[in-house]
């Protein structure tokens, strides 16, 4: 049995080599297999009612047809389609001709002239639209060959007059995704029909059926899509389709608009009922910032998000978007920014308010007031004022996007922003929050400003919270007024919040840093100091004083007169400070003492490259050493190990690339280990007791292999090759071992056979990687392949074990950038004696906040896991919308794990840590090999290395004091 | 010619007293009945008697709508229905229908109970009109009879404030009550589709007003209001009990919690509860934020904000305290206001419209020393502020309206002439349509140019579109048909059909023309002559000579014969059908001018 399987496993692969390079194989399967296409005509034939057909029809889809007998299928298929009376037979005859041309490897060219021709007779307008719609499934497979698009296109043309809807919507399709796109081709006829695709879309847009104008527009937008250039003719058009009655009109000529918009910028168009002219882009911003208050939210949020991405529009217009010309009784009035603004200007903020500040001004012509036509005017102010949150979402990103490209609009947009920290949705309040760090470069906050922006800071939201104190790290203070009143709401936060205490000092840092001069003269305030007298020295573990220094010593950093006002304890508590919290204070040079290390920022730029160097040459050094004595590589790989990982620690940035290094060699050298033991020249059931290392050294490697694999991010294909290489030459060790260790042979049979597979389909993953591979272990196996499959399991098992020892070690090449995954449980924090108590049986639920770095998709691999004192494991898949994303590689986990247990009769501990869960089948090398297809074939092959799935620990295990108490009755 | 005519009773260029009689196409809708607040005598209502000096009103009236519950568009509706007497339907949403009813009753209280007038209604009258209510849903049709129907549009403003669109057959009016285009903390903004009704009835309190962004407004208003309470000041917001007043109570509401602060908030009982709790009920008539967070809390239930007594007014320490009325001028408000004018640390906010006269009109126009009852002076310490929390819309708010709406003509109401003046000219120079503005017992008289809707049979349809090219939607197409009109309906059909279902035997009308021709040759000669002519003429139809001498342009036939009396002169008789006429008018044309010059 075993050798039957195993020949069939030799013959599949070697069968799909030969497909690499002929196809011949293709018409002799289909000689020997019983056809489809005659199974299908005779059940159509059986069929008495059309109703019976259909059904047939129905389950005939379900199945995969392979690709050799597609064309087949097709002619059975059209052959009915003619005999068939009734039109739903031949509606799914149409949908299914489109399926099948669908099919990976078939060529439709064959069926074209067919599936047109059943066009010519058809009567029903639905079958009519379902044909097109197979045509265009053809013609987007055969994109590489225009003339049969061109002839697709004109049989589209033909049917464009139908009186139907769908039909003509399927034309226009069909004409948006095959039109001819190229310029200039040489032929007239074609240049002629490329003029005419735009101008017959162009004509739809007048159609009388809503649902045809939109597919014209956005056929239009499809040619667009695919490279013509549209002619600026359209722009007209365009514009009166703004007004149409139907909003997925409006929406998508609200698209079209913006392309064009964006081809023709600088093209002057004429201003109705007016002598003027402007610049195209400036007309479209006007007309789509028009459409912010269109009657759909539909079309609105459409309207706001283009607006962002219009960035050649003129500052005079993007200026009106925010100014909606108030007036009251016809006199001009203006704003509260305004008066804000002069208010502050005019240095009397926050002093009393005088009776009718508000009061309008000067008269207004009323001629001169433009109620509506006004374009751009205010359209901002109704879009961040809009009903639906969706579309005030996408007019603050807008105005981020905007911003970020206009300084003076950015200094404009600010009141508005600000404003939005005060909306009713949290999500509109953060993005708000998120845009306004965006465009922190270019604004200073003036101080009402940065008031209200501080009262938020009292927002009972965390999420609020930290995007606020991230906003703050980046932002101009413009009086040091304003840093000391951002310092007393922190603390004031801090107070109210003290679990924000990490997030306040790191943005209590940057503000130092950005602010030396502002902080200068507050410096004797803060630290409370007096010229005569000797004040108290504050408790160093508040947080709160902490707050305070870690803002004074990151301004000292770059202001050498500060430390001159800082009192005794000051020092000392810094040196305290610089040693425990040293992420968050800098190394300062201080009078009278030295620094502990030189001073790091003069020598940032060639500091990093020794130790990059520092890494390749520790490499180069053990790859090019390989045939030293075992003992000398053993050494030398050890010695490398360690001066990774301690560079890794050092050097943040290179962490990543180190520890994957080490990890790897650390591999390597097990398995020499593994290797140089004397078992293996003994008669196995002997040493039993010894194999002990070498089965354990297989199994590290098995777990370390998969921890590179899926704990580190921007691993290439290249390192996964050499990972999987070392898996296989560990599952060849445990081979080995278990060989060596086990009396008998029938359970050698199953693993053998299990490993060949391996080996095959880590062949046919990696086939392009093997040239790279010469003298490895795969290599060597491969060679060895028609031998092995051949062979009983005692020979295998020898030849193995001469290959593995023979094998050279694979150099390691590094990817540009490499991160290894991590994770850090804020909370809980694990220092608490006070056991969280709950009744048994019911469910406690314990808050969870991690932060997690470079982990990709961790809403699918990152699980908690909670073990409990008696050995039971639990395992918690948060929500996706427990994870939060601050920034790029970074989330955040903030979630509840809900614990249970039966009474226990005193406190105990818990473990609470945080799993990286994989699935070989989603790693990269799966999806090489996963094209899934009708292919019948695949099938029969065994899948490779079927779904392992497995969990990587990656943070440090939490002890959470727990006391279920018993029921009271 | 067809006219929509429009009178209003009340709210014509004015504000207060809502009543706009409506007749089109021989309804008549009577469009919300409310009261003035400024009359005590009997000008606070409408005059029904314009509408029928003797007889019922039920009789000349169709229906009556209401738009929302605010005292000004329903307060004189008792009055109408039971003490004038009218039996018919009234029009109303929901909530309009569940919180009129209080304010009613709370009114009637005020009328009869304090001011201790007589021939007032009562509550059984109350109870009694409530009963001839229909309530209707948003986007609901309504048939009110055969032809006539509405509909109600949300208009934000109030809770349960709709626009009503009243239509017959093709003509249709839109009549939007007090609408708000930007949404606040508890409600939505208007919204109507394109419906291009033939007259848009709008109201226009703020026709020359542009107002500031909301949320500014509502910044200042939390900063002072916390402000004051930072300071251990006591705060005063008058309100009126309903509408803007939950509005205000969502906003401090959420800011308390937001900011975690402990001054209690208090607001004067009544029927405040009663109302709150048709807040809660709802839902679907409020905003997204509230709809979308229902579920976990209903943001009507308050945490923060507690019931009045009237002994907290002495308690030492902030608070902030809600009271009725909203215009100072009496009840609980006045007499907070008087406790807590004398300190200067206290802050009294109006949030909205104040009348001349009363208390509130008077400390806004900056007057600190006020004459009370009983000659007393009252000095004014306290700090008076205005937020303008109304919830009408501005001027582009309600152009904003028109462009969504696109009506054929519009109507200003419920706003002052002088402002409807200004809105007026940019309506018509903005949006080319007409615009009135119609004083109180003034009719306007609007002309339409209704579509009549006809039954045509689809083979004529499919007959005559295939003769055309493809159909545009923007032009007009000429067809050729029957019109029956037989039981009051329209039908186009083909003639053949139209004679078969008349039982009439086809006539056929023939149209013959002599024409005088100079010619000197024989009779065939010229036959030929003419045929030929006409043969290069027109080339496009089938022009025959038949054997017995005469020719065939389609079915136009043309024969020759000698003149009796001159043989130089050839007469050609010229004869076609009436469904020929326009080929067979231009052959005589072509024909009287002669024939060229033969070449021969």
């Amino acid at each position: 049995m075993a050798a039957h399987l195993k020949k069939r496993v030799y013959e599949e692969f070697t069968k799909v080599v030969q497909q690499q390079h002929e196809d011949l194989s293709a018409k002799k399967l289909r000689l020997t297999k019983p056809s489809k296409s005659a199974a299908l005509h005779v059940d159509l034939c059986k069929a008495t009612s059309p109703a019976d057909a259909l059904q047939y029809l129905l389950q005939f889809a379900r199945k995969p047809v392979e690709v050799e007998s597609v064309e087949g299928v097709v002619r059975i298929l059209l052959e009915h389609y003619y005999k068939e009376n009734d039109a739903s037979v031949r509606l799914k005859i149409a949908s299914l001709l489109g399926l099948l041309s669908k099919t990976a490897g078939f060529s439709p060219d064959c069926i074209m002239d067919d599936a047109i021709n059943t066009l010519q007779n058809e009567k029903s307008h639905q079958v009519l639209a379902q044909l097109l719609d197979t045509l265009l499934v053809i013609g987007t497979k055969l994109t590489e060959n225009p003339p049969v698009r061109m002839r697709l296109v004109e049989v589209a043309c033909k049917h464009l007059t139908d009186s139907s809807h769908g039909v003509r919507n399927k034309c226009l399709q069909l004409i948006g995704c095959l039109g001819p796109v190229e310029k200039g081709v040489a032929k007239e006829a074609e240049s002629q029909a490329a003029k005419d695709v735009q101008k017959i879309i162009g004509d739809h847009f007048n159609d009388q059926d809503p649902r045809v104008r939109t597919a014209a527009i956005k056929a239009m937008l499809q040619l667009h899509e695919r490279g013509l250039k549209l002619q600026q003719a359209i722009y007209g058009q365009a514009c009166k389709l703004l007004a149409d009655d139907y909003e997925q009109v409006r929406s998508a000529a609200v698209q079209l608009i913006w392309v064009l918009s964006q081809l023709y910028p600088e093209s002057i168009v004429p201003i109705p009922s007016s002598n003027e002219e402007i610049r195209l882009v400036d007309d479209a911003f006007g007309k789509i910032c028009h459409m912010v208050s269109d009657g759909s939210w539909v079309v609105r949020v459409q309207a706001a998000k283009l607006l962002g991405s219009m960035q050649q529009v003129s500052f005079h217009f993007l200026e009106q978007t925010l100014d909606k010309k108030l007036m009251s009784d016809l006199r001009r009035k203006r704003t509260a920014h305004e008066r804000a603004k002069e208010l502050y200007s005019s240095g009397e903020f926050s002093s009393g308010r005088k009776w009718g500040d508000d009061a309008p001004k000067e008269e207004i012509d009323t001629g001169a007031v433009n109620l509506i036509e006004s374009g751009a005017c205010g359209a901002f102010v109704h879009g961040l004022e809009d009903e639906m949150y969706e579309v005030r979402i996408a007019a603050v990103e807008a105005l981020c996007m905007l911003a970020q490209s206009s300084p003076a609009f950015a200094e404009k947009c600010l009141d508005f922003l600000v404003d939005m920290f005060n909306d009713e949705i949290e999500e509109v309040r953060l993005q708000s929050i998120h845009t306004m760090r965006k465009i922190s470069n270019n604004i200073t906050l003036r101080e009402d400003q940065l008031d209200t922006v501080l009262a938020v800071l009292e927002d009972s939201s965390r999420d609020i919270r930290e995007a606020l104190h991230e906003l703050l790290c980046c932002t101009n203070v413009s009086t040091k007024e304003g840093i000391h009143l951002a310092l007393v709401e922190l603390l004031k936060n801090l107070t109210k919040y003290p679990t924000d205490r990490e997030s306040i000092w790191k943005c209590l840092k940057f503000l130092g840093s950005r602010h030396p001069t502002l902080v200068l003269p507050l410096v004797p305030e803060l630290l409370s100091t007096h010229p005569f007298f000797d004040t108290p020295e504050p408790d160093m573990d508040d947080p709160a004083y902490i707050a305070v220094l870690v803002l004074i010593f990151n301004a000292a950093k770059s202001c050498p007169t500060m430390p001159a006002l800082f009192s005794d304890h000051t020092f000392r508590h810094y040196a305290y400070l610089r040693d425990s919290l040293s992420h968050l204070v800098p190394p300062l040079r201080l009078p009278g003492r030295k620094l502990v290390s030189p001073p790091v920022s003069p020598s940032i730029a060639p500091h990093e490259d020794p130790s990059q160097q520092f890494l390749h040459q520790s490499l180069e050094r053990v790859y090019n050493l390989q045939h030293l004595d075992p003992q000398g590589i053993q050494e030398l790989l050890e010695f490398t190990i360690r001066d990774l990982q301690r560079l890794g620690e050092l050097q943040s940035e290179l962490a990543g690339m180190a520890d994957f290094t080490a990890t790897y060699l650390q591999c390597q050298l097990l398995l020499i280990k593994a290797l140089q033991e004397k078992l293996w020249n003994v008669a196995a059931p002997l040493y039993l007791k010894q194999n002990a290392l070498a089965s354990a050294a297989a199994k590290q490697i098995l777990e370390e292999t998969y921890k590179m694999e899926f704990m580190y991010s921007g691993v290439e294909s290249r390192q996964v090759v050499i990972i999987h290489h070392m898996r296989l030459q560990a599952k060849a060790l445990q081979l080995i071992v278990t060989a060596r260790t086990t009396r008998g042979v029938e359970p050698l049979f199953g693993m053998c056979e299990k490993f060949l597979q391996e080996v095959d389909s880590f062949q046919r993953c990696f086939i392009s990687e093997l040239p790279h591979m010469q003298g490895s272990f795969v290599d060597k196996l491969l060679d060895l392949m028609p031998r092995l499959v051949t062979s009983k399991p005692s020979e295998v098992v020898k030849i193995l074990q001469t290959t593995l020892r023979q094998s050279t070690f694979l150099h390691l090449p590094l990817p540009e950038r490499l991160h290894k995954a991590s994770a850090n449980i804020i909370e809980p924090t694990g220092e608490s004696d006070n056991p969280l108590r709950f009744t048994s049986g019911l469910v406690v639920a314990l808050d969870v906040d991690a932060t997690l770095e470079h982990v990709q998709d961790p809403q699918g691999t990152v699980k908690v896991q909670v073990l409990y004192p008696d050995g039971q494991a639990q395992l918690i898949h948060p929500k996706p919308a427990d994870f939060r994303n601050p920034g790029p590689g970074r989330h955040r986990l903030i979630t509840q794990v809900y614990l249970s247990h039966t009474a226990w009769t005193e406190p105990c501990q818990i473990e609470v840590r945080l799993l990286l869960a994989y699935n070989s089948n989603r790693s990269k090398a799966a999806a090489k090999i996963a094209k899934s297809t009708w292919n019948e074939s695949l099938e029969a092959l065994p899948q490779p290395e079927n779904g392992i799935e497995g969990t990587i620990p990656f943070s440090k295990p939490v002890k959470v004091y727990i006391m279920p108490k018993p029921a009271r009755r | 010619m067809p006219e929509i005519k429009v009178t209003p009773l009340g709210a014509g260029q004015d504000v207060g007293r809502s009543c706009i009689l409506v007749s089109i196409a021989g309804k008549n809708v009577m469009l919300d009945c409310g009261m003035h607040m400024g009359y005590n005598d009997d000008r606070r209502f409408p005059d029904f008697s314009y509408i029928t000096q003797n007889g019922r009103l039920t009789d000349f009236l169709d229906c009556v709508i209401i738009s929302h519950f605010h005292l000004d568009h329903c307060g004189a509706l008792p009055y109408f229905s039971e003490m004038v007497g009218y039996d018919g339907p009234i029009y109303m949403t929901h909530p309009t229908k569940a919180i009129c009813p209080i304010l009613l009753e709370d009114y009637r209280k005020i009328t009869v109970d304090k001011k201790g007038e007589t021939n007032f209604f009562t509550s059984q009258m109350i109870k009694d009109c409530m009963k001839k209510v229909v309530a209707v849903h948003l986007h609901q049709t309504v048939q009110v009879d055969e032809e006539l129907e509405i509909k109600a549009y949300y208009a934000g403003h109030v809770l349960g404030a709709a626009m009503f669109q009243i239509k017959v057959g093709c003509e249709s009016v839109v009549y939007t009550g007090d609408y708000n285009m930007t949404p606040d903390r508890h409600l939505g903004a208007a919204w109507i589709d394109k419906c291009r009704p033939d007259l848009l009835i709008t109201e226009s309190t703020y026709a020359t007003t542009i107002r500031d962004s909301k949320r500014c407004r509502e910044r200042d208003f939390l900063k002072k209001v916390h402000e004051t309470v930072e300071r251990g000041g006591k705060v005063l917001i008058p309100v009126f009990a309903l509408g803007r007043a939950q509005e205000l109570c969502i906003l401090l509401e959420t800011f308390w919690e937001r900011m975690n602060l402990k001054a209690p908030i208090y607001f004067s009982t009544g029927l405040t509860e009663k109302a709150n709790h048709y807040y809660k009920l709802f839902i679907t008539w409020t905003n997204q934020k509230i709809r979308k967070t229902f579920v976990q809390r209903n943001m009507f239930e308050f945490k923060h904000i507690k019931a009045f007594d009237r002994a907290f007014a002495d308690n030492p320490g902030p608070m902030v305290v809600f009271a009725t009325p909203g215009m100072l001028h009496a009840g609980q408000s006045l007499q907070i206001f008087r406790k807590w004018a004398g300190n200067e640390k206290n802050m009294v906010i109006m949030p909205g419209y104040c009348v001349q006269g009363t208390v509130g009109h008077k400390i806004l126009s900056g007057q600190r020393k006020l004459e009370m009852e009983g000659r007393q002076i009252l000095e004014v310490k306290m700090q008076v502020e205005y937020m303008s929390f109304s919830a009408h819309a501005d001027a582009k708010g309600i152009m904003q309206l028109i462009r969504q709406a696109e009506p054929r003509n519009v109507l200003l109401v419920h706003g002052e002439a002088k402002k409807m003046e200004f809105l007026k000219q940019k309506i018509e120079q903005e949006f080319h349509v007409n615009c009135f503005m119609p004083a109180n017992g003034e009719t306007t008289t609007i002309f339409t140019n209704p579509s009549i809707p006809v039954d045509i049979s689809l083979g004529l349809l499919k007959r005559e579109t295939a003769i055309g090219l493809l159909p545009d939607a923007k032009k007009p197409k000429l067809m050729h048909g029957t019109l029956i009109m037989k039981d009051n309906s329209f039908r186009l059909v083909s003639p053949e059909q139209a004679l078969k279902e008349l039982g009439l035997a086809e006539h056929q009308l023939r149209f013959t023309c002599r024409v005088h021709i100079q010619d000197p040759r024989k009779e065939h000669e010229t036959v030929l002559r003419v045929y030929n002519h006409l043969k290069g003429v027109l080339k496009d139809y089938s022009v025959q000579h038949l054997p017995d001498g005469s020719i065939t342009v389609e079915s136009i036939l043309i024969q020759a014969t000698a003149h009796s009396e001159d043989q130089g002169t050839k007469v050609l008789l010229v004869s076609w059908t009436y469904q020929d006429e326009e080929l067979g008018s231009y052959l005589t044309s072509l024909l009287k001018k002669g024939l060229p010059q033969s070449t021969s």
